[in-house]
């Protein structure tokens, strides 16, 4: 299991054996090539920095064990504090008591939430539910037949009263929040338990936008909101998750593009700056590329190990 | 408040700062000790002019001189020919369409390629951008259909109508996916069939991290990248990843992405990027 990381780790720690514990000048260098590696998996510079001292108490006070020698032992507290972040286990989704289950996604631009939509609306089908996807992105081109072609793939019917920016419609009409309220009614009525309601990519720093996710949150009172966040983006990811949790306060993350070789130190950014749980993993671009997210497997590979 | 040493904690902002703006672990440590050097040599003491010299130093990284035109002139009888390529959702139809619009308001003719035949509503996303910009899209009405002969078919029309610049949307994909890589490979190859390829611009998210090396190498050794726009720059993402970029690989950044409109495209200007990266 601890191999390149660990075997950097073991070449700092050659002269330490027979020693009983680990003192301050054994544990420096560790942490800085454990800080180094974090920040080539793009883990965001300020997580880096209270990951560390972290690590750095307890390695500290921690006893020389038997079976592992110093390097390895540091590499297993580290990937044990990794594990603790990410979120130990994984939470399910929140479902309503009455009436039906509603998710909101939300994120930047290109993100994956459209596919994600259409992922989460084949996965629930095939549990027995009956989702409706709506769609709420009404300025991007042709957002709204991306969803429903998704719909249409998933075999899950789509809610869309405007067609959304296209070549015979030059200009968006309609109004996503009133789209995405009428959505949830619609469901209401025509009794489908699972409401999925596809929003345009905004970015943080956007207010008017954010208002809009906040005005779309609040006309459907989700149980959950999903912040749809690609495992390639880098140190913005601090920036952007904020901003999304003041914006749309969100309940859970779901982390996109994992299928990619990004290390994916955004999903410890994120987790560690919000407190909120990565749920899901979308690994690829067919509807049944998604699976619940392994902290543990995240763990060795921020680490690269 | 200007101290009269340079001590770590100067240092540690700089180190910080430039971490920061996603320039990665290598750069960032080179840099800072070429300038600490320098401020050895030069005696400097205030740490304001040690940030002047940090500009410079980047500045000469990010390189101005470099040529950042796009080959968009007709040639040899036949019109350039443009392709994009770059991961899922990083905005290369969205570039299309704005690289379009200026070429149009150059009074060139622009005809668009949809060889993006797998993602769902990809073709019918950049014929909207066509219509918003008034140019013509060659599509294939059969959903995966081969994105080569789409490609192919496009250039043949390019050339046939006498235009300037086609321009061919290709299909996101991750740089670790062989077979979809392959499939790049072919598309170029059969175009070349026709005309030489004399632009393919690799499109890079500004909020990508040290994965955007990875990127840039891989799309390079396919197919051979002659130019990269920086998208998403109106967010808070600095796009520090392109100096690692052009340094190893030396592929110039020629266009800036700023937003999802038309005209939210910029060329790249190596000083603004620079004060923006540490500012
Ligand atoms: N490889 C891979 N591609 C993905 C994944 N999820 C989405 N994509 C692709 O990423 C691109 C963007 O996905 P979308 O679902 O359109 O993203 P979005 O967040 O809805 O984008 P906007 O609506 O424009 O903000 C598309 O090419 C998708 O096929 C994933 O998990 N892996
Ligand atoms: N804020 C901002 N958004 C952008 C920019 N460029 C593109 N976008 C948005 O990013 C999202 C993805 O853009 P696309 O042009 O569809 O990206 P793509 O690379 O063609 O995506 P795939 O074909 O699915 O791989 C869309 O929501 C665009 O509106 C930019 O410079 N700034
Ligand atoms: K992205
Ligand atoms: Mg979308
Ligand atoms: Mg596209």
């Amino acid at each position: 299991m601890f191999n390149s990381l660990s075997d950097r780790l073991t070449a700092t720690f050659k002269n330490l054996r027979g020693k009983g514990r680990l003192t301050e000048a054994d544990v420096d260098g560790t942490v800085r090539e454990i800080r180094r590696a974090l920040l080539d998996a793009d883990v965001a510079v300020p997580v880096v920095r209270e990951f560390t001292a972290a690590v750095k108490e307890r390695a500290l006070g921690a006893d020389v064990s038997q079976a592992l020698n110093p390097g390895q032992q540091v590499v297993k507290i580290v990937n044990e504090e990794l594990v603790t972040i990410l979120g130990g286990e994984t939470r399910r989704i929140t479902m309503a008591k009455y009436g039906p289950t509603v998710i909101m996604l939300a994120g930047l631009q290109g993100a994956g939430k459209t596919t994600l939509a259409g992922k989460l609306a084949k996965h629930f089908k095939s549990q027995g539910h009956t989702p409706l996807l709506v769609a709420c992105d009404l300025q991007r081109p042709n957002a709204v037949k991306q969803l429903q072609i998704n719909g249409e793939r998933a075999g899950v019917p789509v809610y869309a009263p405007h067609p959304g920016v296209s070549s015979e419609f030059e200009e968006a009409t309609g109004d996503p929040v009133v789209v995405a309220r009428n959505g949830v009614s619609e469901a209401r009525q025509k009794q489908f338990d699972i409401v999925i309601v596809d929003t345009a990519g905004r970015l943080g720093v956007d207010a008017e936008l954010m208002k809009q996710a906040r005005d779309i949150r609040e006309a459907i009172n989700p149980q959950e909101v999903f912040f749809v966040i690609d495992a390639m983006i880098g140190q913005d990811a601090v920036n952007t998750a904020l901003a999304f949790q003041e914006g749309v306060d969100f309940t859970g993350v779901v982390l996109s593009k994992l299928d990619g070789d990004a290390r994916g130190g955004a999903a410890l950014s994120v987790a560690s700056v919000t407190g909120k749980p990565v749920m899901f993993a979308s690994t690829g671009e067919n509807l049944d590329d998604f699976e619940v997210f392994h902290p543990d497997r995240m763990a060795s590979r921020i680490l690269d190990m | 408040l200007s101290q009269d040493k340079i001590d770590d904690d100067v240092w540690d902002e700089i180190e910080e700062t430039l971490l920061l703006a996603d320039l990665g672990t290598e750069p960032t440590l080179e840099l800072v000790d070429n300038l600490k050097r320098r401020v050895k040599v030069e005696g400097s003491r205030d740490p304001e002019q040690v940030r002047r010299m940090l500009k410079e130093e980047l500045l000469a990284l990010v390189d101005p001189t470099m040529d950042r035109s796009l080959a968009d002139d007709r040639h040899d009888g036949r019109p350039s020919i443009m392709m994009v390529v770059g991961v899922n959702g990083v905005g290369k139809t969205t570039t299309i369409g704005k690289v379009a619009r200026v070429l149009v308001a150059e009074d060139k003719d622009v005809l668009l390629g949809a060889a993006d035949t797998f993602r769902a509503a990809a073709a019918e996303q950049l014929a909207t951008w066509g219509a918003r910009v008034g140019v013509p899209t060659v599509k294939s009405d059969i959903d995966g259909a081969d994105p080569a002969s789409v490609a192919y078919e496009a250039v043949k029309a390019g050339i046939d109508q006498e235009v300037d610049v086609v321009m061919i949307d290709t299909a996101g994909r991750l740089q670790n996916k062989v077979g979809l890589m392959d499939e790049l490979g072919k598309i170029k190859r059969v175009v070349e069939k026709l005309a030489e390829v004399d632009e393919v611009l690799l499109v890079l998210d500004a909020t990508t991290g040290q994965n955007g090396l990875n990127q840039a190498k891989v799309f390079s050794e396919v197919v051979k990248v002659t130019g990269i726009v920086l998208t998403k720059l109106d967010g808070t993402a600095k796009g520090g990843i392109v100096v690692a970029i052009q340094r190893q690989l030396g592929v110039p950044v020629k266009l800036v992405g700023l937003g999802e409109g038309p005209d939210d495209l910029a060329p790249f200007d190596a000083q603004g990027f620079v004060d923006a990266l540490i500012d």
